[in-house]
């Protein structure tokens, strides 16, 4: 299937690598991919927007973030861990309901830096996000 | 212009320091010219968490020094040039830089230096303390160059420094002096539990020992540690973690009292014998006449002398310790009197030896909670904490609350009284949590967070916070909607109603047109998620929960059609009606088991369940089962799960009816029945009762004329027995009676309301559901007969169907990226001849 590439890079900065398919993620869910041996998991919203953090529960310590409900919680699109059922921002990767995780460690997720690309066959028209969503991929944290 | 504000002087910059600064500059602003000198390179952080640095938590994420706050507040923070001499009667401090600063008030908080039992050899290369994150960086340096590493001491803090060493893949022993492990909180009966739990995580305990002597190899570094007993351990490092002491050098040195076991003395407002300084934190020796090791202390004397500094009248008299290890998967947690030493206690024992479990409560003889010991489990202890510093008599009995269901039912923090403590690092109370809510407007828990710093500390009390801001919410005048989520203002049985009536065939419109809009969340999309699954066929979907739009609300179980489990493997169910099983499905299922690698163990709902599937994997097992003539058994579902059943009339002496036909014929009817929560059923052939049918949430039970129907029972965390609707019934009317009461139940229920609380909050109770489902009091009954059978005609296999449909097979593959890669994390270790999931530390070692 032709249409725009997912790219991701780093939060702290780095190369940007294309990942997948835009239409490979089902509107509302999230899918894994494998960079580099770092686990990311990847959401596109109903909105058309797509977001990257680690795949990693810090709850648990299983890379099962990929396969949490996807939803909003007020104005933050969230996460929801499928382990232990806490919500994570998928803007900054904070935590929300909970600071530490059971070992101390942070609750955070590392999060990706996201954007679009055509792919080769297609036309620079499709970059923006179908459903007329404004390109809000780019919502990383640096 | 002179600078008329006074001058208050700081030495330490640590966790007390770092919050008088705070109290301080709160209580009186800009009343102070501060100046603060610190030993350490970086400003305060949060050494409570300081572990968590090595698993990746940066310093910059524990600094507790907010960016600006220097600025703001016209604070002086000099790192890295410590106090080395107070000048009482000039009133001015001298720095190791050689800078000289003058004081009106001067307060103490240079904390503790960590005990390095004088053994020969104790400052060889490769020996280490853990309190800093420089002494982490050196520790994290050495790792890297050998493959052992042994912890002096088996306190709290040389417990999770021996997690930290075995979590960084190094062979770990622990060394304790004392006959057990974390002498001073646990008891024996504690530490034997909390040694095993320890051991499980390939700690190496070694107790009644002492390090003798630290070894040198060739190269002058570490290679070996000799104990009391005089065995030698092979080690590359040696962290000693026995025990800390007050750093009050200068206080002893500008002659001001200290302790008979060191700590400036100081009074209930933390003043030391000069009306000019004051002392807090873990170097300072309390009004009660203790040195408290923890920050909960540590912050209520910065508290206090922040008051007395700013005129005000704070006082510390002194705090109960608690205790809960942070050490990733072991529980323990102690608190109050845990030794039960107070003059008459009793005590409460709970153990259970093989599961590693030991629970202990001192109890007063007027029954006051004085204090306990939770190993293996700490489930309770955010409860019993703050009953223990109430003080008074709990309504509940404390025994309760240890009892092997420790949330068992009413006991909640309800129980609780007003004053009791309920966030203890930063002593925030009940009344106060409720008067966030009620009066302070808080909405939800990140503002109670935010309002009182409640659940910010150790987080450990979050679970109960959450609890009691819900119930504040609910019994107080604010707003409370009944609503499912942010999203829907509605309950689950208004939505199917709304999906019924107005035929909405998809999330999006129902959100979009009865909801908030927008995404939805984790609670609203399974929801809908099973009530289009009920109604789908009469509303013309597709039947597929994985189709169209629906694949995006299933819960991660529904989606894989597999049960999650701990390391992010599956398990896998497949459905044996009734519990009866040929030998060839015997066979077939332990084949699959043996080819796959599976852990298999038998269910309580008469099946076989297999584990340790990865999601590459689902999709092939299957494949295997369904040609077997498997289908799905719906483990994964808000679903019915089975119908067990006895052997019955044909073998059994006592039988009376065939209650192996039965429960088949019960469990194909209902099989894939979407409903608000799982639903389990059973049948008896007699009143002996051997299927326990009435644990289940309808149970039948043969009579010598037919049939009795129970409804409402559940077994679990509040066990109830269910209670009998039809009395001899026969098979059409047992049949039609219990297609409505399922029925009913899918349409009415709550989200995650089993039957029996679903009857119990009905009006009219069961009599009630006798009107409508026998008598049709509401004239429903033909739409509840017409729903159900729908259901059983359009009933199909999910697993036969996805496996048809190379587009619902596509999200069976771990990466995106990498179709056929499995997920290098999920590992596992063999354990009795099968395999277990590998722990997180484990599966590194093992990569
Ligand atoms: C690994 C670890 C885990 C812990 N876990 C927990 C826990 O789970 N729960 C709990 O309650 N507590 C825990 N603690 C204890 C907690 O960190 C301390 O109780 C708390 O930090 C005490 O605060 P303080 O300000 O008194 O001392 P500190 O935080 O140690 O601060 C003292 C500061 O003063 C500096 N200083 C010393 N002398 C001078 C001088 N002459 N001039 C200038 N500066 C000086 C020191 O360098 C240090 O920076 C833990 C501690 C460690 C090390
Ligand atoms: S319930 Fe009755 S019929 Fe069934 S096994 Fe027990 S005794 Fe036999």
């Amino acid at each position: 299937m032709t249409g725009p590439l997912v790219e991701i890079a780093p939060g702290t900065g780095g190369d940007w690598r294309a990942v997948c398919a835009y239409h490979d993620l089902l509107p509302g869910r999230g899918a894994a991919v494998l960079v580099d041996g770092h686990q990311i998991a990847l959401f596109r919203d109903r909105g058309g927007a797509v977001y990257a953090v680690g795949n990693r529960d810090p709850f648990s310590g299983a890379h099962v973030i990929s396969r949490g409900i996807l939803g909003s919680r007020g104005t933050a699109p969230v996460v929801v861990s499928p382990m232990y059922k806490q919500a994570f921002d998928l803007r900054t990767g904070a935590c929300l309901d909970e600071p530490a995780a059971p070992g101390g460690e942070p609750a955070a997720l590392p999060v990706w830096r996201v954007r679009l690309t055509p792919a080769a066959s297609a036309c620079a028209g499709d970059v923006a996000p179908p459903n007329g969503g404004a390109h809000r991929p780019e919502t990383a944290r640096s | 212009m002179t600078d008329t504000r006074r001058r208050l002087v700081l030495a330490g910059h640590g966790m007390a320091g770092q919050r008088l600064l705070e109290a301080v500059t709160d209580r009186a602003p800009g009343a102070w010219r501060i100046t603060v000198l610190a030993e350490e390179p970086r400003p305060a952080y949060d050494r409570v968490h300081l572990t968590s640095w090595f698993s990746g938590t940066t310093a910059e994420d524990l600094s507790l020094w907010p960016a600006g706050f220097a600025a703001e507040h016209d604070i002086d923070l000099r790192l890295d040039d410590p106090v080395t001499a107070v000048d009482r009667a000039a009133r001015t401090v001298t720095t190791r830089s050689g800078h000289t600063v003058a004081y009106d008030a001067l307060v103490l908080a240079t904390g503790s230096r960590p005990f390095v039992p004088p053994v020969p050899g104790h400052d060889t290369p490769g020996c280490f303390v853990y309190r800093t994150i420089e002494d982490l960086e050196a520790i994290r340096d050495r790792a890297a160059h050998t493959g052992v590493g042994t912890v002096v001491g088996g306190g709290l803090l040389g417990l999770e420094a021996a997690g930290a060493l075995r979590e960084m893949g190094l062979h770990t022993h622990v060394v304790e002096f004392a006959p057990r492990l974390m002498a001073v909180q646990v008891d024996e009966g504690g530490g034997a539990a909390l040694r095993r739990r320890i051991e499980e995580l390939g700690v190496v305990v070694h107790t009644g020992v002492g390090g003798q002597a630290v070894g040198a190899g060739a190269d002058g570094t570490v290679d070996s540690l000799t104990l009391s007993d005089g065995r030698t351990l092979a080690t590359g490092m040696v962290v000693f973690s026995a025990g800390v002491r007050p750093r009050d050098e200068l206080a002893r040195s500008c002659g001001l009292p200290v302790g008979e076991r060191g700590g400036i003395v100081v009074d209930t407002r933390c003043r030391t014998a000069d009306p000019h300084i004051w002392a807090v934190g873990e170097c300072a020796q309390a009004a009660d006449g203790r040195v408290h090791g923890l920050v909960a202390p540590a912050y209520a004397m910065a508290e206090a002398a922040a008051e007395d500094i700013t005129g005000g009248d704070g006082a510390f008299t002194g705090y109960e310790a608690a205790t809960k290890l942070k050490l990733l998967g072991v529980d323990v947690a102690s608190f109050g009197d845990a030794h039960g030493t107070g003059d008459g206690a009793l005590e409460v024992l709970y153990s259970n030896t093989r599961a590693g479990v030991y629970k202990k409560l001192v109890v007063a003889p007027d029954g006051r909670l004085l204090g306990g010991v939770l190993v293996g489990d700490a489930a309770a202890y955010d409860l019993l904490r703050p009953l223990a510093a109430a003080g008074t008599p709990p309504a509940t009995p404390p025994e309760q609350l240890v009892l092997p269901t420790p949330e068992g039912g009413a006991a909640g923090p309800v129980t609780l009284p007003d004053e009791a403590v309920v966030c203890s690092c930063h002593n925030v109370t009940k009344g106060a949590v409720r008067a966030a809510v009620s009066e302070g407007g808080c909405a939800d828990v990140a503002a109670v967070k935010r309002c009182t710093r409640a659940g910010t500390g150790c987080g450990s009390c979050v679970r109960m916070l959450t609890t009691l801001v819900d119930d504040e919410l609910a019994a107080g005048g604010a707003p409370v909607t009944k609503g499912l989520c942010e999203h829907f203002a509605h309950t689950r049985a208004e939505l199917f109603e709304i999906v019924r009536v107005k035929n909405v065939t998809t999330f999006s419109r129902l959100i979009d047109e009865h909801g908030s809009g927008g995404e939805g969340c984790d609670v609203c999309k399974p929801v809908v998620g099973s009530i289009l699954a009920t109604l789908n066929p009469r509303l013309g979907n597709s039947v597929h929960i994985l189709d169209g739009e629906q694949a995006a609300l299933q819960d991660t179980n529904d989606h894989f059609l597999a049960n999650l489990q701990r390391n992010g493997s599956y398990s896998v169910v497949p459905r044996v009606p009734g519990g009866e099983i040929t030998p060839e499905g015997l066979i077939t299922i332990g084949e699959i088991a043996r080819d796959f690698g599976l852990y298999t163990k038998i269910t309580g709902g008469q099946r076989i369940d297999l584990f340790g599937a990865t999601v590459d994997q689902l999709p092939l097992i299957w494949r295997r089962l369904v040609d077997a003539g498997f289908e799905s058994g719906h483990a994964y579902g808000k679903a019915l799960r089975t119908v067990k059943s006895c052997v019955g009339q044909t073998w059994c002496r006592y039988g009376v009816q065939d209650s192996v036909a039965l429960a088949i014929e019960l469990e194909l009817r209902y099989r894939g029945l979407r409903s608000p929560h799982k639903v389990k059923a059973a049948v008896s052939g007699c009143a002996r009762e051997c299927a326990e049918a009435r644990s289940k949430d309808f149970g039948v039970i043969a009579t010598s004329a037919g049939w009795n129907l129970y409804v409402g029972g559940n077994g679990g965390m509040t066990p109830r027995h269910a209670d009998l609707l039809l009395t001899d019934a026969d098979h059409a009317t047992l049949l039609r009676t219990i297609d409505r009461f399922l029925m009913f139940y899918v349409r009415t229920a709550d989200r995650l309301e089993r039957t029996a609380p679903w009857i119990e909050r009905m009006e009219g109770g069961l009599e009630h559901l006798r009107a409508v489902v026998v008598d049709d009091a509401l004239g429903i009954c033909d739409e509840l007969d017409a729903l159900m059978a729908r259901h059983t005609e359009t009933y199909e296999d999910e697993w036969r169907a996805t496996l048809e449909d190379p587009e619902r097979l596509r999200r069976f593959v771990s990466f995106a990226n990498a179709p056929g890669t499995p997920d290098p994390t999920v590992r596992f270790l063999p354990e009795r001849g099968q395999i277990r999931p590998a722990r997180e530390h484990e599966a590194v070692a093992a990569r």
